[in-house]
């Protein structure tokens, strides 16, 4: 019998009443009184130079507040980059400046270059057009490889190149070289992780407004992590200390990682709110949203692994190019390093692996994390390379994996991460009993007969989420910690606010942590909600990415709840005249063990607060606790994935005529949510394996620039329910907090690319087409030209 | 500036517009409806999807203007009378057919009309109408079956996956 | 979007005198209108919205023709225009039930995408597109993307399609804006058969004759082996090679006429 409460139900979301009504309150839907509009003049061209911006005659255009220019950010920070990334000769990475506004260069298509703020959005963008940009086109630097060439034009002109860093990981290349050296057989493949735009359906926006009263201001923005933009606006754009600083962060309609990032927007709305004093507020258009939100991916790999005799893989060597875009957004340069590399290894014990990256700038729109962040990345070049080496050694890709899997935890990889626990065997074997191989074989014949060629493709992933500890990744060169925290306040009749560091934009918060407060004190969960979003309700956070929301701040909210109970309990202690030591809660009914002697939670609640007959000389009054919660760990969540693909041959059409996931995420709290997870992280990869690709031409101009050119999945390029499968019964718990969860966020996103493209690789050749690889997004074209040889 | 009036959500408002108001703007900033949302700017994501004169457009790619004389429904008409969550709303929660929210208004207006044309849409043909509306959170799966329970099909077999 | 003003007419003439101001524009559905006017693409002073005009509404079929007023919109044909069903079915299945609850034939021909379905439609069916000053012959129609024999100000108040023994339009979907990356409309009549492409050709809809000579003498898939298309002159981007799509005219067509009801 499932439960119908508590950890392990799936109660309806509760966050849901409003959004099916129309009454959610997302940034768009805040207007503050008075409040002017912004319109950002951005760069058409991938490459110039700025010789003069003439805003005079646009200055006197109706309605025109005021207009900015880089000139009036001369003085201010500018966007920083949160990680610092070392490179192989102990160098720190190429850091270039990134300017709210552009000053001297712009550097790729979308660059904002002035802004206009006025009355109303129509004036703003007429004035924009009034503006006389005089602006010099230069070369622009698209390819990376051709950009770390000799006498290529430089994206930043302060720089020796246009390499941020070259980053070597792993076993030392000199072991890694002499194990391919006496291997029996090497795989080799060259391949490309395609650039995508993350598109969450809400675009950006930002609203900044400024109180002259007591010199605050406050910015209502987009945001996956208020927190953190509040630190990196305040502390190095702007130099707000954070007294004075307010970010909200309200309904959020989805992120995906690109509403982590610290933008020039935001900045600037917050900016020009005070130096207009008049709040100004900015709604991303979509096109905008494709030059301006940080993109995803974009990696060229090739991939080397070496197996003995025995098809034991012995060594692994990647070198892979990273596009930087032409600034380092936030997190960027950590994605194809310590996301990415350490993750290189899979579910393997390749005792040999070693990685290299090199980051690069280009005249493109910034790079950053997408759903997954570098794991995809690791994931798609390890099973692809997998998939071929089984092909040409001339076993049953599933027998290679199994061979080859790590049976013992915890494990240390030779990519410096230990996995705590995991049973890769075990979602293997679920994965296969759900796929109903055996039938395979009379699904292809239906296929064939049908004129289509049916593939099958497999899997396996691991991932590393909830990024941590903190004195770790600080060696690494993060700029922040990687805790979160909580703070639960019981009020006086025993209903509960939670102030968490973690942000819902989607992943149902309101509904999950509720369930684990009230598991844990017996009460109903209508007693808690949670608060988010919001830097002045909440002490602070870290916010939510990477899935690390419940495995962190969860944890957190845990450890202030514990603190609740131990303080709740002495409470109870006097009231029952008995001893702490011997009293039990439980079903909300603090007793003294082996007694029917008991007090209720609110009883005890109501004393916190009206401490009449209370213990004033032992404890406060109240009951409120904070805890911030650092994990020892990542966390190491992993799955197995599979699906069949039919090609059309004569269009080079692929539909996904099955799917199977079968996830390790550890203890699951909410499995409605946790399926619903893993459905979207799918829909994203499949969109990625099949549809997806951000594109340039060789002068830098967006080719995808909106959802005419960007093909977004949809309803019907998706596998039908009876043929779908989202499994998450193998549970390995976490090891080291304490509701034992891994994440799930991205799971999905992480294990599908590989499992599309090995299928149709597998169907291709089930039609005697030598094709070996095919670069996503494997769309009908290209699967045609692979076919044509 | 156009006079034009039209009768939302079941009330008659009467407002002056401008020429290039177009109908989501109309509804979120004249009405104050914020439901209704945009998510892009080629008439393709389908956040914006309202009904007028009792069929689904998308309220970003028609003009206010066109308007007068129209009965339109947006999501926050969609309640029962009793303010609780009407049929379709309902099977949306019970079935986590939304995420971040963000294209549900649009979800369930487009659903709304598949379902007045179509009582017991299949699988496939849920997925064809859905073209117009894009979700990026969901996946799509939990947004069918809410659909074809919607529509009084049995998915219990599905949901108990 | 820049200013301007809305004008609602509510018959032919007054809005053929109202296209008469400066820089006004005939607004149709606006399904394309709209979005070029939100990039401000286009700056027209007035707009001048067809579609409260009750006499180019409709589907009727009589003659051996189904004749559809300019302002009928996709869905409308989808519902209505059974007598000639590969048109009905063509129309139902451009862009998604919102834009087709808007969008309207006399709009979408006005427009003349080189990737948009009716055209293929009208081309392929020999269609007589009526204005408000005359009658025009598809053949004479399209002239190149974009590009039409319609005068400014003139407006297309109904086309009419002659209803063939059998036909059928494939459409292979760009798969992000889901227009046709190329289409094929194949018609079988008393006097011939037609072959209109769209999707494909940087000059836009166009005829394909050699196909329309072979399924001439034998109406069979296998009639067209051994035919291609050059890829001369086809559409390159993103989504497919000019080969890719000259391929899948091939493809299209055989299946077009091997699905003709």
């Amino acid at each position: 019998m499932p439960k119908d409460h508590g950890i392990g139900a799936s109660p309806k979301r509760r966050e849901d009443v409003r959004f099916l009504t129309g009454a959610g309150n997302y940034t768009d839907d805040i207007n503050v009184q008075g409040q002017a509009y912004v319109h950002f003049l951005r760069s058409d061209v991938a490459h110039g130079k700025i010789n003069n911006i003439d805003t005079a005659a646009a200055a006197a255009m109706p309605g025109v507040v005021r207009i900015f220019t880089g000139a009036d950010f001369e003085g201010v920070g500018g966007i920083p980059c949160g990680w610092q990334v070392t490179d192989k000769h102990g160098e720190p990475m190429k850091e270039p400046a990134h300017p709210v506004l552009a000053q001297g260069k712009a550097r790729h298509v979308g660059d904002p270059i002035a802004a206009v703020v006025a009355d109303s959005l129509e004036e703003a963008r007429n004035a924009a057009e009034a503006i006389e940009l005089d602006i010099e086109e230069l070369p622009a630097v698209v390819d990376m490889k051709a950009a770390l060439e000799g006498g290529a034009t430089k994206v930043h002109d302060d720089l020796d190149d246009n390499l941020c860093y070259d980053w070597q990981f792993g076993s030392p290349a000199d072991e890694t070289d002499a194990v391919f050296a006496n291997a029996a057989h090497v795989t080799t493949l060259e391949l490309i992780n395609n650039r995508l735009v993350a598109n969450p359906m809400e675009p950006r926006v930002a609203v900044g407004d400024y109180s002259r009263a007591n010199d605050e201001s406050k910015l209502y923005t987009t945001s996956q992590n208020p927190h953190v933009i509040r630190l990196l606006m305040g502390a190095f754009v702007l130099g707000i200390p954070e007294h004075k600083l307010t970010v909200i962060a309200p309904d959020v309609g989805g992120g995906f990682g690109t509403k982590i990032f610290h933008y020039a927007e935001e900045a600037f709305c917050t900016f020009a709110a005070k130096a207009c004093n008049r709040p100004v507020k900015w709604t991303s258009t979509r096109s905008e949203a494709f030059m301006s939100d940080a993109h995803g991916r974009d990696h060229v790999s090739k991939i080397e692994l070496a197996l003995d005799a025995d098809n034991n893989f012995i060594g692994l060597r990647t070198d892979t190019y990273a596009n930087m875009g032409a600034y380092l957004s936030t997190f960027a340069s950590s994605v194809p390093t310590w996301l990415h590399g350490t993750l290189m290894a899979g579910n393997y014990k390749t005792p040999n692996v070693t990685v290299n990256v090199k980051a690069v700038f280009t005249n493109t729109v910034p790079v950053d994390a997408y759903r997954g962040a570098g794991r995809p990345e690791a994931t798609y070049q390890l099973e692809r390379v997998i998939d071929k080496a089984a092909r040409e050694v001339g076993v049953d890709p599933i027998a290679l994996r199994r061979q080859n899997f790590i049976t013992q935890f915890p494990y240390a990889t030779p990519v410096a991460v230990e996995y705590d626990t995991g049973d890769y065997e075990a979602t293997m074997a679920k994965m296969e009993e759900l796929m109903d191989l055996p039938g395979f074989a009379a699904r292809r014949a239906a296929s064939e007969a049908n004129g289509k060629l049916r593939g099958f493709g497999v899997n396996c992933f691991i991932e590393a989420c909830g990024i941590a500890p903190s004195n770790l990744v600080g060696q690494l060169g993060a700029r922040a910690g990687l805790y979160d925290a909580a703070t639960v306040r019981v009020n006086a009749t025993g209903s509960i606010s939670v102030m968490v560091g973690a942000h819902s934009h989607g992943q149902g918060h309101e509904t999950v942590f509720p369930q684990v407060v009230a598991e844990m004190l017996g009460i109903d969960e209508s007693m808690v909600d949670i608060v988010h979003g919001d830097t002045s309700k909440i002490p602070f956070g870290m916010g939510t990415y990477g899935s690390r929301s419940l495995a962190v701040c969860g944890s957190a909210m845990v450890r202030a709840t514990e603190k609740i109970i131990n303080k709740a309990k002495k409470i109870a202690a006097h009231l029952l005249e008995a001893s702490e030591g011997d009293i039990e809660l439980k079903d909300g009914q603090f007793s003294i063990a082996g007694t029917d002697k008991s007090v209720a939670w609110g009883d005890v609640t109501l004393a916190a607060y009206v401490p009449h007959n209370y213990p004033l000389e032992d404890i406060e009054p109240g009951l409120e606790e904070t805890a911030f919660y650092d994990p020892a760990n990542f966390t190491y969540p992993a799955g197995a994935y599979a699906c069949e693909v039919e090609v059309d041959p004569d269009t080079g059409k692929v539909t996904v005529e099955k799917f199977v996931s079968a996830d390790d995420f550890g203890n699951v709290v909410n499995p409605m949510i946790v399926e619903g997870q893993v459905h979207g992280g799918i829909a994203q990869g499949i969109g990625q394996a099949l549809l997806e690709n951000c594109a340039y031409d060789e002068n830098g101009q967006l080719l995808s620039a909106s959802y005419m050119d960007y093909a977004m999945p949809r309803a019907d390029d998706l596998p039908h329910m009876e043929n779908y499968t989202v499994d998450h019964s193998c549970q390995t718990p976490c090891t080291h907090n304490p509701l034992g969860v891994k994440g799930c966020g991205e799971a999905g996103a992480i294990g599908s690319p590989p499992t599309i493209v090995n299928a149709v690789i597998d169907a291709l050749q089930s039609g005697g087409h030598n094709v070996e690889h095919i670069d996503m997004p494997v769309s009908p074209s290209r699967v045609w030209e692979a076919m044509q040889g | 500036m156009t006079e034009v009036t039209m009768v939302v959500n079941g009330k008659s408002v009467t407002k002056s517009v401008k020429g290039n108001t177009l109908m989501s703007e109309f509804l979120r900033e004249e009405l104050r409806l914020t439901g209704t949302h945009v998510g892009c700017d080629t008439s393709q994501c389908g956040a914006c999807v309202v009904h007028v004169n009792g069929e689904a457009v998308k309220s970003c790619t028609m003009f206010a203007a066109e308007a007068n004389g129209s009965e339109v429904k947006t999501i926050e008409g969609m309640e029962n009378p009793d303010g609780s969550l009407g049929v379709i709303q309902q099977a949306f929660q019970d079935h986590h057919g939304l995420q971040c929210g963000f294209c549900t208004p649009g979800m369930v207006m487009s659903a709304a009309a598949l379902l007045k044309d179509n009582p017991k849409p299949t699988e496939a043909e849920i997925r064809d109408y859905l073209e117009g509306n894009i979700c990026r959170c969901t996946g799509y799966h939990n947004i069918v079956k809410a659909i074809m329970a919607a529509s009084g099909q049995d998915v219990t077999s599905i949901a108990a996956e | 979007m820049y200013s301007f003003d809305v004008e609602n007419p509510e018959t032919v003439a007054d809005a053929v005198a109202a296209l008469g101001q400066d820089e006004a524009q005939a607004l149709g559905g606006g399904q394309t209108l709209i979005p070029t006017l939100k990039q401000r693409l286009a700056a027209p002073s007035v707009l001048v919205s067809l579609s409260g005009i009750a006499e180019i509404k409709g589907v009727s079929a009589d003659g051996g023709a189904v004749v559809i007023g300019g302002g009928t919109t996709h869905g409308t044909v989808a519902n209505e225009a059974g007598a000639y069903g590969a048109l009905a079915a063509l129309a139902g299945n451009i862009g998604d039930p919102a834009v087709r609850n808007r969008g309207t034939i006399g709009g979408s021909l006005a427009n003349n995408d080189p990737s948009a379905c009716y055209p293929a439609a009208a081309l392929g069916s020999g269609a007589t597109i009526s204005t408000n000053t005359r009658s025009i012959a598809a053949d004479d129609y399209f002239q190149g993307m974009f590009e039409t024999a319609l005068d400014e100000g003139e407006i297309i108040t109904s086309v009419s399609f002659p209803i063939p023994e059998a036909a059928n339009y494939q459409k292979f979907e760009q798969p992000a804006s889901r227009f046709a990356l190329v289409g094929v409309f194949v018609a079988k009549y008393a006097d011939g058969v037609r072959v209109a492409v769209t999707g494909a050709s940087e000059e836009g809809v166009f005829r394909w004759s050699e196909a329309e000579a072979a399924l001439s003498s034998n109406f069979s898939a296998e009639a067209l082996n051994g035919l291609s298309v050059s890829a001369d002159g086809m559409i390159s981007d993103l989504h497919g090679s000019g080969a890719y799509r000259a391929h899948l005219i091939g493809v299209l067509t055989k299946r077009a006429v091997a699905a003709a009801s």
